[in-house]
């Protein structure tokens, strides 16, 4: 017998966010009064009702299993009414509303390897993107990299022991899905070798003037190659961005070898004091070195601990090198500065010195 | 392949040391619910000996009707590890804040354990429920037990994306308009646009409840709404004082680092020059106790940021210095009609909003959008004289 085929649903959007706010939340939506940290990666939140809201935020590797997931909604059901939540760098969240919870919750995290932190002044989780683990066009690893510079200042996250927050994130490649530009370190996927035309394949697999504009330099030239249409290289005009790889597969610019990693210092997103502004190279090449890069650890690690040194309370990474000028901050962290860091793609004269305010 | 269908990851296993919590020992973990994670932990073992990655260029797979929310993968070494010739992922829209319940979080890890390969994102960049890796074949019926859950898929492509928001007034004392309430109603209204590209490339909104910008609306959305006030900071002078008795130097730690030197401390009393404050937030973060946003809240509205590909990174910049919470919404969906309208016509392939409005130059764009040019659009006028005058009365 025929049934009657079920409606297929689309178009509904995510659950509405009501139905999953701790009921303190819900009572005092838009009303709270003020917040206070009692320790690193525990908040309360108190609102004009007087009512009190505690935070414990864990750091996770954001690639989570099923059973990670089902330990946190348990951990969730047992302290918090099944209330819980995940920040934008994310870390996950129990939302409590008895502070006698917090301790007993504290050390059940501890003991299943998520510490807790990333509060104010420590260095909070890692944005990454997904590198090798799921990514076509990523130059390196990302979870591999965020575990061991992680692993290396796990003490930063748990402590707030900085002059101010610190945010870093890693991207694998230069699409930066990781959005490292406003980061105060960036890690950053590279290639440095042009990418190697696939003549074979082009002419079936991409659209050879979608590829020719996508080449931000205008380094992709129409060409017949063997009879068909292909592309030719301009290689002195490429600056190894892999666009012409996004748009057409016959770009292929993987090369283990030369590809590697770049680190950049200084940028932010917050509006606080200082107008957001872009990170700015740092570290031009690091080789790629898994499984545990160790020179990307050292380096991050190094300007880490600089910054720790000398900044003044509240400044962030920029507005500490603003403050003392890029002469000293290559000074103080021992990086050699390269014909690498003077820029020379569009408005590069914005980022010369163009005043004699000097240091000596 | 070792024993019991393991594959050897010794060049993994040293990620599994140490104190940060590992995600080799995840997919280990997933890999009890599902065995694609063991081909997965032997790709990405000969990934890291080769320093390469082993995922082939893209592959359009989807929902029935939807021209996002999959995004295809397959191995490019399906022999070795036939289990993820397909690793498809499927970005899931999260609820606004990224608020959960117990039981949501139980009910995402079944549909993707019976479906998927039981490992997840949480989250991915732009703030989806990413379940990561699945064949062709479990697309619709993940799909149908997720839409039945009453969850639906995120954007990817040349679409809208899936809008995120800070936690705002849910957990927050700076919220200057209801960031959830915005993302979600954002959301619900612009499904079409978020399944089915319409675009020359993506369109991403973030919205920020305060100028501390939490989610990296001003670095990482298309449109940035990010909220302000308009009136003076509230004040509670027995709380500076009690700032002041526990040790804060209020000289020092708020007054000097204010960017327009707006505040004055006289060992007893704070003053603020509201008229000079340019609503930085930090004076607020450094005395959560003290002092607050003011009373008439709202929102500035900025466009076009974005990261380097292909044209290089922009910030957003200020559209709409002001716009009041009760007409947030009306305002955002009016001007998005128009940017989108004119991006339609004149936006190359891949080209985002920012890049658009570098190559037509801002004031052709406001033309076309029908907004006024405004000094709070820019930190200063132009400094070159190689003016593009109009013929005059063609206004």
């Amino acid at each position: 017998m025929a049934t009657a085929p079920t409606k297929r649903i689309t178009d509904i959007g995510p659950p509405h966010y009501e139905e999953f706010l701790h009921p303190l939340i819900k009572k005092n939506y838009g009303k709270w009064k003020y917040h206070e940290t009692l320790a690193p990666g525990v908040l309360c939140h108190v609102a004009e009702s007087g009512d009190r809201l505690y935070t414990v935020r864990a750091a996770s590797p954001r690639l989570l299993s099923v059973q990670s997931l089902r330990f946190f909604a348990d951990l969730a059901d047992k302290y918090c009414g099944g209330y819980l939540r995940f920040t934008s760098r994310n870390n996950v969240e129990f939302l409590l509303d008895d502070a006698a919870n917090i301790e007993p919750l504290k050390q059940e995290l501890a003991a299943a390897g998520f510490p807790v932190g990333g509060t104010n002044n420590a260095i909070s989780n890692i944005v990454h993107t997904q590198g090798w683990v799921h990514c076509h066009s990523s130059a390196t690893d990302a979870s591999g990299i965020v575990k061991s510079v992680m692993d290396a200042l796990c003490d930063r996250f748990t402590n707030e022991n900085l002059p101010a927050k610190l945010r870093i994130a890693v991207a694998c490649c230069l699409n930066m899905c990781g959005a490292v530009h406003c980061s105060d370190i960036a890690i950053l996927g590279i290639h440095r070798t042009p990418p190697k035309i696939r003549h074979d394949i082009l002419p079936k697999v991409c659209e050879v003037p979608t590829l020719i504009s996508s080449c931000p330099t205008g380094a992709i030239r129409p060409a017949t190659v063997d009879g068909k249409q292909s592309v030719e290289l301009v290689e002195e005009q490429c600056m190894f961005c892999g666009n012409c790889y996004t748009v057409c597969p016959a770009m292929p610019l993987n090369d283990p070898e030369n590809d590697g990693i770049s680190i950049w210092v200084g940028g932010k997103v917050s509006n606080a004091r200082s107008a957001p502004k872009f990170t700015k190279l740092a570290i031009p090449y690091l080789p790629n070195n898994p499984p545990r890069w160790p020179e990307v650890v050292d380096a991050v690690v190094n300007i880490v601990n600089v910054y720790a040194a000398h900044a003044h309370r509240h400044e962030r990474v920029g507005e500490w090198i603003e403050r003392i000028g890029w002469p000293r901050f290559f000074q103080l962290t021992g990086i050699e500065f390269t014909r690498y860091h003077i820029d020379d793609f569009k408005f590069a004269g914005l980022t010369f010195a163009r005043s004699t305010h000097l240091r000596f | 392949m070792a024993e019991n269908g393991k594959p050897k990851t010794e060049m993994l296993d040293e990620l599994e040391k140490g104190p940060w919590p590992s995600f080799v020992t995840e997919i280990k973990k997933a890999s009890e619910v599902n065995p694609m994670c063991d081909d997965l932990l032997g790709q990405l073992e000969l990934s890291y000996q080769e320093k390469k990655g082993h995922w082939k260029h893209g592959g359009i797979v989807g929902v029935l009707g939807y021209g996002g929310g999959v995004i295809g993968r397959y191995s490019d070494v399906p022999e070795k590890f036939p289990k993820v010739a397909h690793f498809h992922t499927m970005r899931v829209n999260q609820p606004a804040g990224w608020f959960y319940t117990s039981d949501a979080i139980r009910t995402l890890c079944g549909i993707w354990e019976r479906h998927g390969s039981g490992l997840t994102n949480m989250h991915g960049s732009t703030g989806d429920i990413i379940f990561l890796g699945t064949k062709t074949n479990e697309l619709e019926p993940t799909f149908k037990e997720l839409t039945e859950a009453g969850f639906d898929l995120g954007g990817s492509g040349s679409c809208m994306r899936t809008p995120s928001c800070c936690l705002g007034p849910a957990r927050c004392e700076w919220a200057c308009y209801d960031t959830l309430k915005a993302c979600d109603d954002l959301t619900r209204a612009y499904q079409d646009e978020m399944h089915r590209p319409p675009f020359p490339y993506k369109f991403k909104i973030k919205c920020a409840g305060c100028p501390n910008d939490c989610v990296a609306s001003i670095a990482r959305a298309d449109l940035s709404i990010i909220g302000t006030w308009k009136d003076d900071i509230q004040q509670d002078d027995a709380a500076v004082a009690e700032y002041a008795a526990g040790g804060l130097n209020i000289q020092k730690e708020v007054c000097d680092l204010c960017l327009t030197r707006c505040m004055n401390w006289d060992g007893s009393r704070l003053t603020i020059d509201n008229r000079e404050c340019v609503r930085c937030m930090h004076c607020i973060n450094v005395m959560p106790k003290a002092l607050a946003p003011g009373k008439e809240k709202g929102a500035t509205l900025l466009i076009g940021s974005k990261a380097p590909i292909v044209q290089g990174a922009l910030l957003s910049s200020v559209l709409v210095p002001f716009v009041p919470e009760d007409e947030l919404l009306e305002t955002v969906k009016e001007l998005v009609s128009r940017v989108w309208e004119f991006w339609d016509e004149h936006g190359k392939n891949r080209e985002r909003v920012g890049e658009l409005i570098q190559r037509v130059g801002m004031a052709n764009f406001l033309d076309a959008i029908g907004l006024e040019p405004i000094p709070e659009m820019i930190n200063a006028p132009r400094d070159n004289p190689y003016i593009f005058f109009q013929p005059e009365g063609e206004k």
